[in-house]
């Protein structure tokens, strides 16, 4: 971590902070059912789900599990045996299945570009399915080259064989949002790419959809992505039961048995650091400086405090040195010379992980946040995180004695 | 040397019947392909997600393949009489097996992933067909038309023993008249001229097959 740079600012949608289930629902899933063969036990038992407009939901859980089976009872890949799907008002089963899916985005694992056809080809293949004219399908793959950040002039001609496997993956994502479908099925988009392309396509889709709204279902096997992309994940254990639904944030300060424990593994407290943010600390008063106070007086001040450190702030009010006694005693230089410089600064919407990493970065183990323009806002230390952490898990189990109760 | 001096007098002698002869083998040859490839892929597109379809069909074109083309060819007399169609029909029924495994064979490597996600956009059964499927199985399909062509290129000499027309003439002429002037000649002219006809097929073809898959196939 250099010395200057403030954490903070983390991907777009990584913080919970508005409730996906007030939106309107999109897709309905009323006790819908898979069986394979009779007498087999079925593959997707009676699910009843509910996917609210503009929501990532992610489907996460061993394999097995029938989680990719659910995704595609969706679009009608595979017909359900049971139950109903209701999409935007209409039950699926109703619908022609080719025209269902021409208006539902549809990504999957291992991509499928068409070899045969370039990029803009790919790109335009539910347009002109469709129908639109040529002008139209050709601004709307240069206007999505552009949003999933794939330069037109580069790309449009190419064939899929030139393409490396993040583009691939972007153009895949761009082909499936052509006819700009409100619902958006995505089976594992990320899974055949390395950790690292991983990484920055689920950053790049995160803002991508900050921009387009649509509303997501979104399969994964990995609890770390479903938490990542996940406005909502639906934990499922086998034959597709939901063993627990609801933000990352609450499944993770409590999960609500063994099973969902055991699925999310360890770290789930650090995990949960994501979710909350310092500005939403009670940061409480710190002992500061400025550069020009005395030695004698800033002695005093760390005197009469409970804290082992002192603050300095420079002219500007941002913080400049930690000082400890130690510092005080042993020579005569000004405050500026002596102590510890300031190195770990988070921005208030920088998250309780950001705070997490900071501190452990800091020589005071403690971490200043400062305003956006490097103003001094206050101090977090470690017991206003375990503080925050209990908070959290109180939260969830409130929340969920509430739900036992109107049960 | 003086063998081939005399086949090139022949051959320059009988220019024009060499060259009618020549382009009348290449349009039995051309029709039959054409026939038996578009026989052979509707078929092959049937059969490919059928299983038994799929092994009924693909024994069946071995089995005729294996028929010596003498017998195949004269089987046909009795039901189409003296003449160019028992000899097209003959032809056909060999050109199937390479065209029809080929198909097979390309339309099984077609990715699962693209068929899935063809139909996952919504394409119906036929636009997956025409728009996706035939045109990447295409260069193996045109693969198997071009092996087709080369093995009936050179049965169809045979032709003329059903009363077909076509360099196979030269052949037999000779052959029933050995030990007369230019018998060995006329062999040597219509088996040169298949040999030749077939390159120049295969040429073709390849040519053809080059400018209709697509460069990302390439």
């Amino acid at each position: 971590m250099s010395q200057d740079t403030s954490i903070g600012s983390g991907p777009a949608g990584t913080v919970g902070d508005r409730d996906p289930t007030d939106m309107p629902v999109m897709i309905h899933l009323d006790g819908v059912e898979k069986i394979y063969a009779p007498g087999e036990p079925p593959a997707v038992e009676r699910l009843t789900l509910d996917v609210h407009t503009g929501e990532i939901l992610v489907l996460v859980g061993p394999s097995g599990c029938g989680k990719s089976t659910t995704l595609r009872l969706i679009n009608r890949m595979i017909e359900p045996t049971g139950g109903r799907i209701i999409f935007d008002g209409e039950d699926v089963t109703e619908m022609d299945p080719t025209q269902l899916r021409r208006r539902i985005g549809y990504v999957i694992q291992r991509i499928g570009l068409f070899p045969h056809q370039t990029i803009a080809e790919n790109i335009g293949t539910v347009p002109r399915l469709l129908g639109w004219d040529a002008n139209r399908a050709t601004a709307r793959t240069d206007e999505l080259l552009d949003l999933v950040g794939l330069e037109p002039s580069i790309y449009r001609d190419r064939y899929p064989k030139e393409l490396s496997g993040g583009q691939a993956q972007r153009v895949g994502v761009a082909r499936a949002l052509a006819a700009d479908p409100p619902v958006m099925l995505m089976d594992e988009p990320f899974g055949a790419v390395d950790p690292i392309t991983r990484d920055r396509l689920q950053n790049e889709f995160l803002r991508l959809q900050a921009e387009v709204q649509k509303t997501i279902v979104f399969v994964t096997h990995d609890i770390d992505e479903a938490i990542k992309m996940g406005d909502r994940i639906a934990i499922l254990r086998e034959r597709s039961v939901v063993a627990q639904l609801d933000t990352p944030a609450r499944i993770l300060s409590y999960p609500v048995d063994e099973f969902v424990d055991d699925f999310i593994g360890a770290g789930s407290t650090l995990k949960g650091l994501h979710f909350e943010r310092v500005e939403g600390l009670d940061v409480p008063d710190y002992p500061t400086v400025t550069l020009e106070t005395s030695r004698s007086e800033a002695r005093q001040l760390l005197a009469d405090s409970d804290f082992h450190w002192l603050l300095a702030l420079d002219a500007q009010n941002r913080p400049a040195r930690w000082i400890k006694d130690d510092h005080l005693s042993g020579s005569s230089q000004p405050l500026d010379q002596v102590g510890l410089q300031v190195r770990a600064v988070v921005e208030p919407n920088a998250t309780l992980h950001d705070a997490l990493e900071a501190m452990i970065t800091s020589s005071a183990a403690q971490a200043v946040v400062i305003d956006h323009d490097g103003t001094y806002r206050g101090v977090v230390q470690i017991e206003l995180l375990t503080e925050a952490i209990r908070r959290m898990r109180s939260d969830a189990r409130r929340h969920y004695e509430q739900l036992e109760a109107t049960r | 040397m003086d063998g081939v001096v005399s086949l090139f007098r022949f051959v320059s002698d009988n220019t024009s019947g060499v060259l009618d002869r020549t382009i009348e083998h290449a349009w039995l040859v051309l029709g039959v392909i054409l026939a038996a490839s578009v026989f052979s892929v509707f078929v092959g597109v049937a059969v490919q997600h059928r299983n038994t379809a799929k092994q009924f069909a693909l024994g069946t074109a071995s089995v005729l393949l294996t028929i010596p083309s003498l017998a195949l060819f004269a089987i046909f007399i009795p039901l189409v009489g003296i003449g160019n169609r028992a000899a097209q029909i003959a032809l056909f029924l060999y050109a199937i097996l390479p065209v029809l495994r080929n198909t097979v064979t390309g339309l099984d490597a077609v990715d699962p992933a693209i068929v899935e996600s063809a139909k996952g956009m919504g394409m119906g059964q036929v636009q997956q067909l025409l728009r996706v499927r035939i045109p990447l199985a295409w260069p193996v399909i045109i693969a198997g038309i071009r092996v087709s062509t080369q093995l009936i290129t050179g049965v169809a000499a045979i032709a003329v023993l059903v009363g077909g027309g076509g360099l196979g003439s030269y052949i037999q002429r000779g052959l029933t008249s050995l030990g007369n002037p230019f018998s060995i000649e006329r062999v040597w002219t219509g088996t040169l001229f298949i040999i030749l006809l077939a390159l120049v097929l295969d040429l073709l073809l390849g040519f053809i097959g080059k400018r209709t898959t697509s460069p990302g196939l390439r």
